[in-house]
């Protein structure tokens, strides 16, 4: 019991891992990016190309990918995503057309990987030691996975919620059109807010590389994954992203332990709309 | 009266006329072509993006550019009069959609018009296009395929060759050592068994569930997975804990590579650890650690078999990295059948299928290499990791296998 307790916290981990910098760019960036999933797959590979040719340690390499991954998406919104904010005339324009901009975005970054790396298999074996929590025994590197979400997911709160600056992005996340009454720079906000997203895929990608193999096309399962976080959790909420990843994850890990593990996919599914039933906006949505 | 008389000859006379001119205008055009022919055509439809690009690009592209740049490199395919024809290739993403491929195929045969198809990658593919295949008349050289129906297939699609066996080939051959394991007492008659829910685990599923009941064994866990299954630690726990001394998954390459560094990390370590793909690419060892000594598989290579060994050394300087341990080896073999027969009977692909059913080859697998019923029998079912390399392994070992060594050592 207790032992598929910490199996489904360190796989939900995972989840809320990835999740956090989407909802994080669909709550206060209103963008919702479907290449999410890609530029974790596009860390994954970065972190590959460090560790096997450059020998540089993947904990290491989140020093680097990460900040490469707020400057890229920076520079992404500045040229990308600011036309589609200047023009769109309301919000559910700009969520429909950043769901088509994304859409194309999501099969360049595929290209460029497919062009660079090929359709094959890619793997590395990085920190896959056992280490025993509470007497059940889980890979090091999930368990990284796990803390990491913690932590960033923690820090992001404080930010959030006791900083100035959290306070910006969440009246741009609340009121976008009243922000700037207050003399607040939306256009910034936003693009922060979409950068530090692209941050956090790069620290997902950076970690999921170290357990699982991936190739140039994988990254549509992760959009999947994450997507179903952040409504489950309720969008633009950082703990409830959390929250539901770590929900997911225990429900996986349950099922699989008692009913079958054929039946993970159905569950998952099966928590998503039973949530959807009671709480339309996800755990942590405002009503 | 006369007068319409003779119109209706001058009519039939210039209509005759016209008639024979278009005919010799027609065997002329026919004779240029056939005397302008300065190439080959092949075509084929591969899964370049997608979820099949990762088995793909592992088993059955690299073999295809080697092929045709070995054959190009020596001055084209060589005809029935000597002569040698370069080999021009043209090449659609199917873009691991089903219809994707049956569309592409489609379009090689009736608008590119290209004298040879290549098979995609998978199963469920091949099945997809051998109806295509066969209405049009191509030799389909089913490389990467397991099927336990391809007797039926070959009886509905005469033009079709099944070079891979069936899951009961391989669920039979892998039992044989279990019971000689279990003879000898170095099993008990238990075995944990788990399959990816998706054709390649259902069909090779379904074959052990059989296999094993008829060898009197007790499956004492059997589960079936999604495919997008990244996390085994339950499974692996749920497993260990029905104490069978055998564990088989029958799995994909991404499940492969995670079962392996799980049960690493939690030390789950039975005498019989058997993988499916994935676990005889090149690549495994560096995802295990090194530490692959006795872990089973599908396929295998004899190490003693110059051919193969060759053959291999050749792929890693062309490809830049090795083949696969399984599929590899026959879609190169079944390109080789295909280059000998062309050699033998020239472009016609009637005359090209009667010669791959029929016709022995020399190849990468054997001096000769012939198929049986349109299907490559001699073929290996079982391999092992064992010193570094997967072997092809049997109970007792002789007839190009090794011995299988276990209980597979611990992981360390």
């Amino acid at each position: 019991m207790l032992e598929h307790v910490v199996n489904g916290l360190v796989l939900g981990g995972t989840y809320a891992l990835v999740a956090m910098g989407l909802t994080i760019q669909y709550g206060i960036a209103r963008i919702m990016n479907l290449g999410f999933g890609d530029t974790i797959i596009a860390a994954c590979f970065a972190t590959f190309v460090l560790f096997t040719t450059l020998s540089i340690n993947p904990t290491v390499a989140l020093l680097i990918l990460v900040p490469a991954g707020y400057l890229i998406s920076d520079v992404i919104y500045r040229v990308i995503m600011k036309p589609l904010v200047a023009r769109a005339p309301d919000e559910g324009a700009l969520e429909v057309d950043s769901i088509l901009v994304t859409f194309g975005l999501l099969f360049v970054i595929q290209g460029v990987l497919l062009t660079l790396f090929g359709g094959g298999y890619t793997s590395y074996t990085f920190l896959n030691t056992p280490v025993n929590v509470l007497g059940s025994v889980v890979a090091a590197n999930r368990l990284l996975a796990f803390v990491l979400s913690l932590v960033i997911g923690g820090v992001l709160v404080v930010v959030l919620f006791r900083t100035r600056w959290g306070m910006i992005l969440r009246a741009v996340a609340l009121a976008p059109k009243s922000a700037p009454l207050f003399g607040i720079d939306t256009d910034r906000a936003a693009r922060t807010a979409f950068a530090i997203g692209g941050a956090m895929a790069a620290t997902g990608g950076v970690v999921v590389s170290m357990f699982q193999t991936f190739t140039a096309t994988a990254g549509v399962v992760f959009t999947m994954k994450a997507l179903i976080v952040v409504i489950l959790g309720g969008k633009g909420s950082v703990p409830g992203a959390v929250v539901a990843g770590l929900l997911l994850g225990l429900v996986e890990t349950f099922v699989a332990a008692y009913i079958d593990p054929g039946l993970t996919l159905a569950a998952v599914y099966t928590v998503f709309l039973a949530l959807l039933l009671v709480r339309p906006n996800g755990i942590f949505g405002k009503a | 009266m006369k007068n319409s008389l003779s119109k209706a000859a001058r009519r039939a006379r210039r209509l005759t006329t016209c008639a024979v001119a278009a005919l010799a205008l027609a065997v002329g055009v026919i004779g240029v072509e056939a005397q302008a022919r300065d190439k080959v055509t092949f075509g084929y439809a591969i899964s370049k993006s997608g979820p099949n690009a990762g088995g793909a690009d592992m088993t059955v592209t690299p073999n295809y550019e080697l092929w045709v740049k070995e054959v190009n490199d020596a001055g084209g395919l060589k005809m029935p009069d000597g002569s040698r024809l370069p080999i021009e290739v043209i090449v659609y993403d199917d873009r691991s959609s089903a219809e994707e491929v049956v569309r592409a195929v489609e379009r090689l045969a009736t608008q590119d018009k290209v004298d040879f198809i290549l098979p995609p990658w998978g199963t469920g593919f091949n099945l997809a296009v051998a109806p295509l295949m066969s209405k049009f008349g191509y030799p389909h050289l089913a490389g990467a395929a397991v099927t336990d129906k391809a007797p039926d297939f070959v009886k509905r699609w005469d033009t079709s060759f099944w070079f891979m066996g069936g899951s009961v080939d391989y669920t039979a051959a892998f039992a044989d050592v279990l019971i000689a394991e279990r003879e000898a007492g170095r099993i008990n008659g238990k075995i944990a068994m788990i399959s990816v829910a998706d054709g390649f685990g259902i069909d090779l599923v379904k074959a052990a569930r059989e296999t094993f009941e008829k060898a009197g064994f007790e499956v004492s866990y059997d589960k079936t997975f999604p495919p997008q299954t990244s996390d085994f630690s339950t499974i692996l726990s749920e497993a260990a804990n029905t104490k069978a001394d055998t564990f088989v998954a029958f799995s994909y390459p991404p499940h492969t590579f995670a079962l392996t560094k799980q049960a690493k990390v939690s030390s789950f370590s039975p005498p019989v650890f058997y993988l499916g793909v994935g676990a005889g690419f090149p690549i495994y060892p560096k995802i295990a650690g090194g530490s692959v000594e006795g872990v089973m598989s599908l396929g295998g290579i004899d190490p003693n078999n110059k051919l193969n060994s060759d053959y291999r050394a050749k792929h890693e300087e062309v490809i830049g990295r090795a083949p696969d341990y399984w599929g590899s080896v026959l879609i190169y073999a079944s390109l080789q059948m295909l280059e000998q027969s062309i050699e033998r009977v020239g472009l016609d692909k009637a005359a090209v299928a009667k010669e791959l059913s029929s016709g022995t080859f020399s190849t990468v697998l054997g001096a000769e290499t012939r198929l049986e019923n349109n299907q490559l029998r001699a073929i290996n079912w079982v391999g092992q990791w064992q010193d570094g390399q997967f072997v092809a392994v049997s109970a007792k070992g002789g007839a190009g296998t090794a011995a299988v060594k276990l209980p597979k050592p611990g992981w360390d």
